[in-house]
């Protein structure tokens, strides 16, 4: 095995450009190749895992975070348009190890069985209710109807995303 | 005597016979008691000295762990089913 | 008539069973901190990808991967030359037997591609990208042939040949020519000819599925590490990494004592990562090269590659006197299996006519291979596809001799005693108790109005089973205990598991800490599947906690010199001559009463008890385009013991919507040339929380007699009878009866329109 390459040979590691960013509130810097996503760079690069691949096309919101507040498919951002962005992940929602009454209420009742979606679920239902804050059943699926699963039949996620709506309106009261 | 029910399959072997008394203890037994009355029986049901693939034993209405080595009792009832399993 | 567990085993109330606690692996699931196969992360970690096949029938010619061996940046390739040629080798991996050349064909084919996407090589790179680019650089040179992917062409004489060496088996008497019909399943019971000619009505129906999948959200992955002293650790996600294990080291012949799986958090499996795919090429390419290597598939291979359930056909006769009683029912079932044999046809068998007490039946099943990718067990395999062709009839039998749909399922219904067709005598089950519960429901005593609406109830059956489950536990010196046990936890099973062992110990659910073993840790376990978790190692649990309680007596006895024989333990309470003592206070104590306590239990039950459920819907057709909307929904179950009531629910609701997209949409779509046209989560379209209404669940506990909690599985009955409901609400909606799967717009537009 030759891991050096030879100076006629293409290199086998593309150039990378340098992208600074904000995540989870914090300052971060990583090194990317043009092609890769904001997944990829989230969960190899910066190894914050809790963003999941579910389809890498933008169909099933497991990889969902938060683009400046806006829930994207991070399989779809490129890695470089974190540049000067906010971005939020699942590692984010917790607040000093506290849980967010949406993660709690997911807790309790029951709203995930095999879990993978459920990063993509808390991101997409803390950006409807960072800006709803009474959403209907309807509305509630409609906006999360960008993110799959396959195990709950959805029915227990949607009523976590009720009483969730509900504990942060009596916390504001 | 215990009761084996002999799947429509196998009764080109047994001569038309659904069901057939046997005396044996265990499965295998019962098989060895089987073949000697219904030569070519066997071959039929086991691979070398383990239950055919894809084949279960029910005894008693409840399918068995135990393979050939399972035992049966004086009024068993046994039964010759595919194999199952589960998603 | 539902009775409660208390009253009949164990004469006390259950004090964490029925409760609803927080699952023990919660805050890390909802903080993202769970590590899942993919987030598998270690130093010098290569990646690898595989090559497929393009054609969905030819033979390999030759295989060149020396270009890609010298680019630059990659480590190593493999094809099935690197693999042993296990010709003829049976091995037994607990759920029945596997021909391994099969297997090891289906991970990298030899001498022939039997479906579009088969893996034929495998390279391991710096990174995935340039694996993927290596790919483009291995030669293979194919003689393509003609592809057979309808089960019905596939049986004929003269269909294209997959193997020379599948003879049709029946019941071990083989063919003395090759065939695509692998097997051919017959049972039978009373009658036949008997019980039409004493039938008042027949009704005879042809039913078509197509091709779906499981549809977990997480693609398959595997790393794998051949150490430098020979031994090869994978982590990986698998609903059994016992069987991971044992499936690697057969296809690569070594010791198993070589191998450790470790199982990963798992994001779903429903029976589709039970059979290796990546485990053996990833420690085949770790071998050559040294490094650790990850594998994981793209979507596109999750559908290509992997194994989804069969599309089947079926024609199905039930006879009936006036009354409604059953008297014949006939079967002939055509399941595909895909590329192999060993399809899911004999649970289907035995499953059509399950629910129902008919004196005189017979059922034909076929396996039968074809140029499709080979099928695997999903959520109650083989039931969901006999349910919908049996369900359906049964519904046009109830219209047509003016009875209600559930009271002439109440009139036929199997109970204890009665007699399936495959022989089989049914021990306590609750069928009836759930046909009584959906009558009194709510929702089936609401009128249903409006236009192009209609209800459809359907029932379903699945067998559960127990296979075997090992686990241990400490006690440690605060009064917790930490147990491990060996069922990958897909759906929240270490929480169900712990609570059995909170309950026996009488302690709460919150002090047991449940880890999930690898095959270093815990001994053998079966797969998780098949239903047989909460039952089967909640035995296991059982048991462990029974050995503690004993080995806890001793050390109270000891504390207070008495016989141990007279020392009583309830609730977590230790009692002797008028002293007593709490689990915790002794606990603390185990230390300087000869060091810790260990309990383990290992078990293989028998026991393991059916599965009914019934499910009623209400749906609204749109005459104009064909779309069915889901009003309402009900799922009745027979659970058992619900140990905890929120995931038994959840299981009720996830099956009860799988079979929703199954009925509604899934399908896999092929072209001439057999190559899947919709390999994307935008095309293969599965339900999302838009598609579906609440799934409002029926618990009807009904305990098995065979466990000491009275758990029953309850994981896979859910997903049996919806496809059949949906046709028969289709039914009274707009008055066309679907006898396709999936029902999808365009096929319910042109039932519409040719009627």
């Amino acid at each position: 095995m030759n891991f050096i390459p030879r100076l006629r040979e293409r290199l086998y590691v593309a150039k990378k450009l340098h992208v600074t960013t904000t995540v989870n509130g914090e300052p971060a810097e990583f090194l990317c190749e043009a092609r890769h996503s904001l997944m990829d760079a989230l969960r190899d690069t910066l190894g914050l895992t809790g963003t999941k691949e579910g389809c890498n096309n933008g169909n099933c919101g497991a990889c969902t975070v938060l683009l400046n507040g806006v829930p994207v498919d991070s399989c779809l951002v490129l890695a470089v348009e974190a540049e000067g962005a906010e971005i939020t992940t699942v590692e984010g929602i917790a607040n000093l190890g506290h849980l967010h009454p949406l993660q709690q209420c997911f807790l309790e009742g029951a709203a995930l069985q095999c879990g993978i979606c459920t990063p993509g679920f808390l991101v997409a239902a803390k950006a409807l209710l960072d800006r709803c804050a009474r959403p209907s059943e309807q509305e509630i699926r409609f906006q999360l109807s960008g993110n799959l699963c396959r195990c709950t039949g959805y029915d227990k996620i949607v009523r976590a995303v009720q009483e969730a709506a509900n504990r942060l309106q009596e916390v504001k009261r | 005597m215990a009761t084996v029910f002999v799947p429509p399959q196998l009764r080109d072997v047994t001569g038309g016979a659904d069901r057939i008394e046997a005396s044996g203890a265990t499965v295998r037994e019962v098989i060895d008691e089987f073949e000697a009355r219904f030569p070519g029986i066997a071959a039929r049901l086991l691979d070398g000295e383990h239950l055919a693939a894809g084949l279960a034993v029910s005894i008693d209405g409840t399918l068995s762990n135990r393979g050939l080595q399972a035992a049966i009792g004086k009024d068993s009832e046994l039964h010759f089913l595919p194999a199952l399993g589960g998603g | 008539m539902a009775t409660t567990p208390r009253e009949e085993h164990t004469n006390r109330p259950m004090r964490v069973l029925g409760t609803r606690p927080v699952r023990h692996d919660g805050a890390d699931k909802v903080t993202g901190r769970a590590i899942y196969g993919k987030d598998v992360q270690m130093a010098n970690l290569a990646h690898g990808k595989i090559l497929r096949s393009p054609h969905a029938h030819a033979r390999i010619r030759s295989i060149d991967t020396s270009a890609a061996a010298k680019l630059p940046g990659v480590y190593a390739c493999v094809t099935s030359a690197d693999m042993p040629n296990l010709v003829d080798k049976m091995t037994e991996l607990g759920e029945g037997t596997v021909n391994l050349a099969h297997l090891g064909a289906n991970v990298l084919a030899r001498g022939k591609v039997l479906y579009h996407g088969q893996a034929v090589a495998a390279v391991a790179a710096a990174n995935a990208d340039l694996a993927e680019e290596a790919l483009e650089l291995i030669k293979v040179d194919y003689e393509p042939l003609p592809p057979v992917t309808g089960v019905l062409d596939a049986m004929k004489d003269d269909a294209p040949l997959l193997h020379d060496d599948v003879f049709t088996n029946e019941m071990g008497k083989r063919a003395n020519k090759p065939s695509n019909v692998a097997r051919h399943i017959v049972f039978e019971q009373g009658n036949i000819e008997r019980g039409l000619r004493e039938a008042e009505v027949v009704i005879e129906r042809e039913f078509r599925t197509a091709t779906v999948h499981q549809g977990y959200i997480e693609p398959h992955v595997s790393t794998a590490l051949w150490n430098a002293d020979g031994h090869v650790t994978i982590w990986t996600a698998t609903q059994g990494a016992f069987t991971a294990r044992q499936q690697t080291a057969e296809l690569l012949q070594i010791p198993i004592s070589r191998v450790t799986v470790v199982p990963c958090e798992i994001g779903g499996g429903f029976g589709g990562k039970i059979s290796v795919y990546l485990e053996p090429v990833a420690a085949l390419l770790s071998r050559k090269c040294g490094r650790p290597i990850k594998m994981s598939m793209t979507r596109a291979e999750v559908f290509e590659g992997t194994g989804p359930t069969p599309g089947s056909f079926m024609r199905v006769k039930l006879g009936a006197a006036k009354d409604g009683k059953l008297t014949a029912a006939q079967a002939w079932l055509a399941y595909d299996a895909g590329a192999f044999p060993g399809g899911v046809i004999g649970p289907g068998c035995m499953c059509v006519f399950s629910c129902y007490d008919i004196p005189n039946a017979r059922v034909d099943g076929f396996d039968v291979v074809l140029n499709k990718p080979k099928t695997a067990a999903y959520r109650a395999p083989g039931a969901t596809h006999a349910a919908f062709a049996c369900e359906t009839v049964v519904d046009e039998l109830a219209e047509r001799l003016g009875i209600d749909p559930i009271e002439l399922r109440l009139r036929n219904a199997a109970k204890e005693g009665t007699r399936r067709v495959d022989g089989e005598k049914y021990p306590r089950i609750g069928f009836v108790e759930t046909l009584e519960a959906a009558k009194a429901s709510e929702h089936y005593q609401s009128p249903l109005s409006g236009a192009n609406r209609g209800r459809g109830v359907a029932s379903g059956f699945w067998f559960n089973i127990g296979l075997k489950s090992s686990a241990a536990a400490n006690v440690n010196p605060d009064g917790s205990v930490t147990l491990v046990e060996g069922s990958t936890d897909i759906g929240g099973t270490r929480t169900s598991v712990a609570m059995q062992l909170a309950e026996t110990l009488g302690i709460a659910a919150e002090d047991v800490l449940p880890q999930v073993g690898d095959t270093d840790s815990v001994g053998y376990t079966d797969v998780t599947g098949g239903s047989r978790v909460t039952f089967a190692t909640g035995l296991a649990a059982y048991q462990v906690g029974l050995d503690i309680l004993a080995q806890l007596r001793e050390r109270a006895a000891s504390i207070w010199s008495c016989d141990p024989e007279k020392v009583t333990s309830e609730s977590g309470v230790f009692r002797a001559n008028g002293k007593s003592m709490t689990f915790k206070e002794l606990a603390a104590k185990l230390h300087h009463t000869g060091g810790a306590v260990v309990g383990r239990a290992t078990v293989d039950p028998q026991g393991a008890t059916n599965g009914f459920g019934t499910h009623i819907v209400d749906v609204e057709v749109d005459r104009e385009t064909g779309k069915v909307t889901i009003l309402r929904y009900t799922a009745v179950q027979d659970t058992g013991k619900a140990v905890h009531p929120s995931y038994v629910e959840g299981q009720m609701q996830g099956g009860a919507v799988q079979g929703i997209g199954w009925a509604l949409n899934e399908e896999y779509v092929f072209d001439a040339q057999g190559r899947m046209l919709n390999p994307t989560f935008l095309d293969y379209r599965m339900p999302t929380a838009l598609d579906v209404p609440m799934i409002d669940t029926i618990i009807v506990e009904v305990p098995n007699p065979g466990h000491p909690y009275g758990v029953r599985g309850v994981g896979e009955t859910p997903i049996v009878a919806p496809p059949a409901a949906i046709a028969n609400a289709i039914y009274r909606a707009v008055g066309v009866r679907m006898r396709e799967l999936p029902m999808s717009p365009p096929r319910v537009c042109a039932a519409i329109l040719a009627k």
